[in-house]
């Protein structure tokens, strides 16, 4: 399924910090969180992902560590900050009020169109 | 990292990957830390997928497929790391600017300096040595801000109030009626504050031109401060080449006896001093990709030594006895010597990374901010009695309010600076404070250029 890029953008700080909220990762890893959790519905760009998390660093939300890998190579570790739990903590909220928006739309409109009206005055 | 790869089918990948390294550098928005992130992330990637029963060639081209396009990332980098996008002139290589393009962009400023020279000249030809000093900044930066509209395409609406507001200012602090100095032809203090304060302003202001209107951006403010940095320097350097090539025109003449001193100072130099000065302004915007800044080098020279100078000072105003001399020399010494300060660490600031970690040089950094606050603390108590006992002339108002301005300045940078050594802040806060605070410092020199000789009489 073909994700709208604004709804992309808008999700992905919330998704990093959250993910990060769970214990330090890699880059890679976070992308492949990110799959998991979405099914493989949700594939960033990989590239991008690096930007954002250097933007996430500067704001103090993300701390960053050169550490090296299971192939001895260089890599870069992210930890959340408590600047970032916070930050976290707060579009957990923001999102949380989104989402149950959402539902009762869903919700008040699935009633009638998907099953049909008969079906809904049974369930009632 | 690649030369000896141990499987023979693994060559062929590491070979790609090698290349493909390459390629990733090859932007100047991209640094070897990126990449090796970057590379780090494909290398994962290959192997995920090399697992999932593809062979190494198609692994490889999933996996920089899946990377997205390089351009896209590349200006991604450089949207969130500004300091690296003022050293490159175009965003994405391999896209020559057009040598046209560039050809017509100095036609343009040529026609500009030369516009300035004239507006020079007439100022030079009124022969009022006041009306030349009052009205010196008006005949030049208009010319560069034009420059800035025409590269930017400023909206004709920012334009209009540009426009409008220099032409009000302009008006008003010709009309003012300054008075002489008792008994002499010499203008009083006001005239020299606002002579002084005014180009400070209008300079500030042709900064909202730079940034293109977007004055409010703080990575536009961040850039036009790096732009006076560099501007400072290749002035400086094109005046010296320039006084070196003068000095030797006039001895070879002088060695024939001719004398073509009249013909410099009536039109060389008019011509020569703001040509020069928008000239230095192309360079600084057409070179960025060339060379390194300078600005944030020499600042790494001259912050010890400035450091020493601050506590030779220090240790000079304590154990010197009392301050005798205490007036508004010193009062105008310690603003040079906070000026001085502020633009050290404006500069290394502006060129610093944010993200990488605490460094000796913050902490040298640091040292000076408190050392500079020391200084001007000890010559400030002196000095705010005696000023309250002799009554507040327009002069050492001026010079107390200046020193006020440049402390806040310097005591918050010192603040954040110091909560980011101990990992409390980010080196962020500190870069925006730097960018917030300019204001400040064109709502000061406007308020003494223009309230100052009404406030104090014109005297």
């Amino acid at each position: 399924m073909h994700i709208d890029k604004d709804l992309v953008a808008a999700s992905a700080t919330p998704l990093v910090l959250g993910i990060l909220a769970d214990g330090d990762l890699h880059g890679y890893a976070i992308l492949k969180r990110v799959g998991e959790l979405s099914g493989g519905q949700l594939q960033w760009t990989d590239g991008m992902l690096y930007p954002l998390l250097h933007r996430l660093e500067r704001n103090g939300w993300v701390t960053a560590r050169w550490g090296v890998s299971e192939a001895g190579r260089k890599r870069k570790h992210y930890a959340l900050t408590p600047a970032g739990r916070e930050v976290f903590s707060e579009r957990q909220a923001q999102w949380d009020v989104i989402a149950a928006a959402l539902k009762q739309v869903w919700d008040s409109l699935q009633g009638p169109t998907a099953h049909g009206p008969g079906l809904a005055g049974a369930f009632a | 990292m690649s030369g000896q790869a141990p499987a023979a089918p693994r060559s062929g990948l590491e070979e790609q990957i090698t290349q493909w390294r390459r390629w990733v550098l090859r932007r100047s928005t991209i640094t070897a830390d990126d990449a090796a992130e970057l590379e780090d992330n494909l290398r994962g990637r290959v192997a995920d997928l090399a697992a999932a029963g593809l062979d190494d060639e198609e692994a490889f081209l999933v996996a920089v497929r899946r990377m997205g396009n390089l351009d896209d990332v590349s200006r991604e980098f450089a949207r969130e790391h500004s300091e690296r996008l003022w050293k490159q002139l175009v965003l994405v290589p391999d896209t020559p600017v057009e040598g046209s393009g560039r050809r017509r962009d100095l036609g343009v400023l040529v026609a500009l300096a030369i516009g300035a020279g004239i507006a020079v000249k007439l100022l030079v030809a009124s022969g009022d040595v006041e009306v030349f000093l009052l009205n010196a900044a008006f005949a030049v930066l208009p010319f560069l801000a034009g420059y800035f509209a025409w590269s930017r395409r400023l909206p004709a609406r920012v334009a209009a109030l540009l426009v409008g507001v220099t032409v009000v200012v302009a008006v008003v602090v010709n009309l003012y009626p300054y008075a002489m100095e008792a008994g002499t032809t010499v203008p009083g203090t006001t005239f020299v504050l606002t002579a002084t304060h005014l180009p400070v302003a209008l300079w500030l202001l042709l900064g909202v031109a730079y940034a293109g209107g977007v004055w409010r951006s703080h990575t536009r403010r961040m850039d036009f401060v790096r732009f006076t940095g560099e501007l400072l320097i290749y002035f400086a350097l094109i005046a010296l080449g320039g006084g070196l090539l003068l000095a030797l025109t006039l001895a070879v003449f002088g060695v024939v006896d001719v004398n073509v001193e009249p013909f410099f100072e009536d039109w060389l130099m008019p011509f020569a001093v703001p040509g020069a000065f928008l000239v230095a302004a192309w360079l600084v915007e057409a070179k960025k990709s060339v060379v390194e800044n300078m600005a944030p080098v020499l600042t790494r020279v001259f912050t010890p030594l400035t450091l020493v100078l601050l506590v030779a000072a220090f240790v000079a105003l304590v154990t010197g006895g009392p301050l005798a001399a205490v007036d508004r020399s010193l009062l105008i010494i310690m603003d040079a010597i906070l000026v001085l300060v502020l633009a050290l660490l404006l500069y290394s600031i502006s060129a610093r990374d944010p993200l990488a970690p605490g460094r000796p040089f913050d902490w040298l950094q640091l040292a000076l901010v408190v050392a500079a606050f020391a200084v001007n603390a000890v010559a400030l108590a002196a000095m705010i009695t005696r000023i309250a006992d002799a009554g507040w002339t327009a002069n050492k108002t001026a010079a107390l309010g200046l020193n006020l301005v440049l402390l806040v300045h310097l005591v918050g940078t010192g603040w954040l600076l110091w909560q980011f050594l101990r990992r409390r802040g980010t080196f962020d806060a500190v870069d925006r404070w730097q960018t917030s605070y300019l204001p400040g410092y064109a709502a000061w020199a406007a308020v003494v250029a223009l309230a100052f000789p009404p406030l104090f009489g014109f005297v």
